[in-house]
């Protein structure tokens, strides 16, 4: 039995290589060997979505995906949002809006959000309560998640029109 | 929770892939979307020796109608099928179980032949394959060949696929008369699997009786379960006549197989069939008339 795999991929724009596993979850395979510990392991069973990272423009659960199956693939994770240094308007939004108490499920939270907002940059309240219902947070009551959301989606149209314009 | 160990390869065909899953024995497994293979990893309920990922084969992904069948790719995901306009339009039972069956994140990674061949009773899409009385093309080590839907559900999660066989495509028959269909579900909360669903298609006569109904219950029995008397009281029957249906439903519900657990008595499951049928059938009828999704 072959006791690693050679995968190469894309992880926030850079190319990444490693012999990894079969076994290794893409969660761990970013948290343990990349490094990149703001992907958070929460459950570890499929439920809360605090580990969820873009694979090829969507929004997934790192801890199952084993880290062979994203070979070739495009990572986004929170680390990769802000751009020079500037907050994503994702990030600053939940800021702003206080869409988080504890934080644990925040990272989780904004790549679900950011992967709403990239493809219906103006959606309804049940939209979004839709888009986040794989992303469990057991501090907020959620109010000022969506909240933030809508915030951002603002922020994003806005920007946009000023690109535009 | 870490996997056991495992070895894994990427095949770029049907046809390797089958050759690997023979001669690696019952200890390969296919991995599709892997969402409920790999939580069934970590907890150690399955380890397998080899995982044969069919993720990388091309042109197992997609849904299209021709040579009068709507046709589904096994590796299509879930998420495409939600967000699927020929679906949502012309078979809205799909768009219905698409966006109940767990959560977007999961959607976005699982698939339907994953769903039907994990052969587990709480799925959602092996109720709607009986209802709409599916077919399953199916390759293996000497050729194709295509088991249908009633067939292919046998026990808790086992399905009639040989351990070297591949699912490649999940086929309906296009509807030649007025038809509807629709999928119920109660769960306690998002990402749940079923307390119970229930599964209705409808072809549909004139004056609104109903030439044909295929009804599937999800998660009330040892495996997804046809409710073929159910069907049989509501054929030639006026769906507007109220009795009727409920005839039909209680055969549903007798039809049913339940245990009690954390989500019900199976009594409760029981009256949630029932009503469920009922609810179903007036709303795949409604769809019948309107060719819409409401």
């Amino acid at each position: 039995m072959a006791e690693t795999r050679h995968i190469v991929l894309s992880v926030n724009g850079e190319e990444r290589q490693a012999d990894v596993e079969p076994r290794l979850l893409l969660v761990h395979f970013l948290r343990e060997s990349l490094g990149l510990t703001g992907t958070h392991s929460g459950c570890d069973t499929t439920n809360c979505g605090a580990c969820t990272v873009l694979m090829d423009g969507r929004a997934v659960k790192s801890c199952t995906v084993l880290a062979v199956q994203a070979e070739g693939r495009k990572i986004l994770t929170v680390e990769g949002l802000s751009q020079r240094g500037k907050l994503h308007p994702v990030q600053e939004a939940f800021l702003a809006g206080h869409g988080l108490q504890c934080g644990f499920c925040t990272s989780g939270m904004l790549m679900s959000s950011y992967a709403l907002l990239a493809r219906n940059p103006n959606p309804t309240e049940d939209e979004i309560r839709t888009a986040i219902s794989g992303n469990l947070c057991r501090c907020t009551g959620y109010v000022q998640i969506i909240e933030s959301i809508q915030k951002a989606s603002a922020l994003m149209r806005k920007q946009r029109a000023r690109a535009d314009g | 929770m870490l996997p056991p160990k495992f070895d894994y390869v990427a095949p770029k065909s049907v046809s390797e892939a089958i050759g690997l899953l023979k001669s690696n024995g019952e200890g390969a497994k296919v991995i599709a979307g892997g969402q409920s293979l790999i939580p069934l990893l970590k907890l150690r309920l399955a380890s397998p020796t080899l995982l044969v990922d069919i993720g990388r084969i091309p042109g197992l992904d997609y849904i299209r109608e021709s040579e009068g069948f709507l046709r589904i790719g096994a590796m299509t995901r879930m998420a495409d099928v939600a967000g699927s306009e020929l679906l949502r339009r012309k078979y809205p039972i799909f768009h219905d179980a698409s966006t109940v069956i767990a959560d977007p994140l999961v959607r976005n990674l699982g698939t339907v032949g994953g769903n039907v061949s994990h052969g587990d009773p709480s799925n959602d899409l092996p109720a709607v394959t009986l209802a709409l009385g599916a077919d399953f093309a199916v390759e293996g080590p000497s050729g194709g060949r295509v088991i249908r839907a009633r067939d292919f559900f046998v026990d808790t999660f086992t399905v009639a696929l040989n351990h070297d066989d591949i699912l490649t495509e999940v086929r309906v028959p296009m509807p030649k008369s007025m038809s509807g269909g629709a999928y119920l579900k109660v769960e306690q909360k998002v990402a749940d699997f079923a307390t119970a669903g229930v599964a209705v298609f409808l072809h549909v006569g004139a004056k609104g009786i109903c030439e044909s109904a295929g009804i599937g219950l999800t998660a009330v029995g040892p495996k997804a379960i046809e409710a073929t008397k159910a069907e049989e009281a509501i054929t030639g029957q006026k769906l507007t006549d109220g009795p009727a249906l409920d005839r039909a439903a209680v055969l549903a519900a007798e039809a049913s197989d339940p245990t009690s657990d954390i989500r019900g008595t199976a009594e409760y499951k029981r009256s949630l069939v029932r009503l469920m049928v009922v609810r179903a059938l007036k709303l795949a009828y409604r769809r019948s008339r309107s060719g819409g999704t409401k």
